[in-house]
């Protein structure tokens, strides 16, 4: 889901990201300020021209929201015991359009893109001490290191099932973190290498 | 004017009280120098000494004048270095943005830094996959961003330990053809001898000792007999 840039040529690959980050946010704050039956029905629906504005394959645009679908289920699964059906549907539909929205976001916008709005509002903090590119940059290790961990977890998942062993978390979690722990150094090194000094 | 060198000068390196690197003196002026020994010979610590990763316990390593002790961040700016696992070294998520990376924090103007990225990008057959998410990749494409990714900086010296282990014999073969097209000097420690046919001169490790420093051929006979 992380970094899926989708090229297109649309009004909303175009728009500066800064708007498309205030816009998100103030989708947001209405979508769960105000929330109820009404605005999350318009929200859906202007969620699904944003996507067809933004000439997304309608394939690209449901396999954002696969991950998330669980959590969307469970969530609206236990308002529907404690609060009744409407009150879960309009909880799935928020979860929906702000998964669905922030999807977009990174559909339309280049990580670059991203990182140099991070950098720029982190300017007016330097006199803090914080430096802007620093910001940046441990922001794109973050998302850098996502699927660096996922893939290990999948590794060591894997290898453990190919051994037999069998479902204890801690034969999972021992070579997981063994691994982590040694991606992080060699990836220490090559930020040293490439010039990132302390 | 300081002469294109690279000076290890009894060079001792130790791990806690583990001697891993012993009184090694060697002058590289060659293009193409080759590192070869068994596991645990001390090569990757030797590579790591060529850019101030790693400082020598005793001894000094200088890089065309540049100490590495005093002159770190300057010795890592003429010294590329590739790693043997191309996922440690990618640090940006997509394959531009990893490319741009060390021009950015050069600080070079950004239309340069968008010209060299574009060129890079067509000479490493990375074509089309710019704002690709650089995990999706192949490990050999991973591989040849790395490369694209140290060389943008434009580095006098390139190191590389072991670039190939991980890749198949079609992009270890695509890997060593880039290199051998590099104006660079290149420094390369490997287990694939094949790679090294062409090379100035090879180096051999046993056990923390230089023992060997000859041609290609000589070497990998020196080698060779060390593993029966
Ligand atoms: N960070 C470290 N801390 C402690 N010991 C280390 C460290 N790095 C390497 N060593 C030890 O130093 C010795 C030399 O290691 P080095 O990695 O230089 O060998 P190598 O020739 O590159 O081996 P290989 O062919 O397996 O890569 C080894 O015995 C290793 O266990
Ligand atoms: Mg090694």
């Amino acid at each position: 889901m992380i970094g899926l840039y989708h090229p297109a040529d649309s009004p909303l690959h175009r728009a500066p990201v800064g708007l498309k980050l205030a816009v998100l946010l103030g989708a947001m704050v209405v979508l769960f300020g105000v929330g109820g039956p009404v605005v999350v029905t318009v929200a859906l629906v202007v969620t699904v021209v944003a996507y067809a504005v933004a000439k997304i394959p309608w394939r690209l645009g449901l396999a954002q929201l696969r991950p998330v679908l669980w959590v969307i289920g469970v969530a609206a699964g236990f308002h529907l015991f404690t609060s009744g059906p409407q009150h879960a549907a309009v909880v799935a539909g928020q979860l929906l359009v702000a998964v669905a929205l922030a999807a977009l976001l990174t559909l339309t916008t280049r990580v670059s893109a991203m990182l140099r709005v991070f950098e720029t509002a982190a300017r007016p903090f330097r006199p803090l001490g914080v430096d802007p590119a620093r910001v940046a940059l441990l922001l794109a290790l973050t998302i850098r290191c996502v699927p660096l961990l996922i893939n290990i977890l999948g590794t060591v998942r894997e290898a453990r099932q190919a051994r037999g062993v069998g479902r204890n978390p801690l034969a999972l979690v021992t070579p997981a973190v063994v691994r982590a722990l040694r991606t992080a150094d060699e990836l220490g090194e090559a930020l040293a290498a490439r010039g990132v000094d302390d | 004017m300081t002469q294109a060198e690279i000076a290890v000068d009894r060079v001792t390196h130790r791990y806690g009280d583990r001697t891993v690197l012993e009184e090694v003196t060697v002058r590289l002026t060659e293009h193409r120098v080759g590192v070869i020994g068994a596991n645990g010979s001390g090569k990757s610590t030797f590579a790591r000494l060529l850019n101030g990763l790693v400082l020598p316990s005793a001894g000094t390593v200088t890089v065309d004048g540049l100490d590495t002790r005093r002159d770190g961040k300057a010795v890592r700016r003429k010294v590329g270095f590739i790693f043997t696992d191309p996922d440690a070294q990618i640090v940006m998520p997509t394959v531009a943005e990893d490319i741009a990376f060390g021009m950015r924090r050069l600080k070079l103007p950004e239309e340069q830094v968008r010209q060299r990225v574009a060129e890079l990008i067509a000479r490493f057959g990375l074509s089309g996959l710019e704002d690709h998410p650089a995990h999706l990749l192949s490990g050999g494409q991973k591989q040849l961003l790395a490369l694209a990714a140290v060389l943008a900086p434009e580095p006098d010296i390139l190191v590389c330990d072991e670039p190939t282990t991980l890749l198949d014999l079609r992009n270890t073969r695509r890997f060593s053809a880039l290199l051998e097209t590099l104006e660079q000097r290149v420094v390369l420690v490997t287990h694939h001898l094949e790679l090294l046919e062409n090379f100035d001169r090879v180096l051999v490790f046993d056990e923390g000792r230089l023992i060997e420093d000859t041609k290609p051929a000589v070497a990998v006979a020196t080698y060779r007999k060390l593993m029966t």
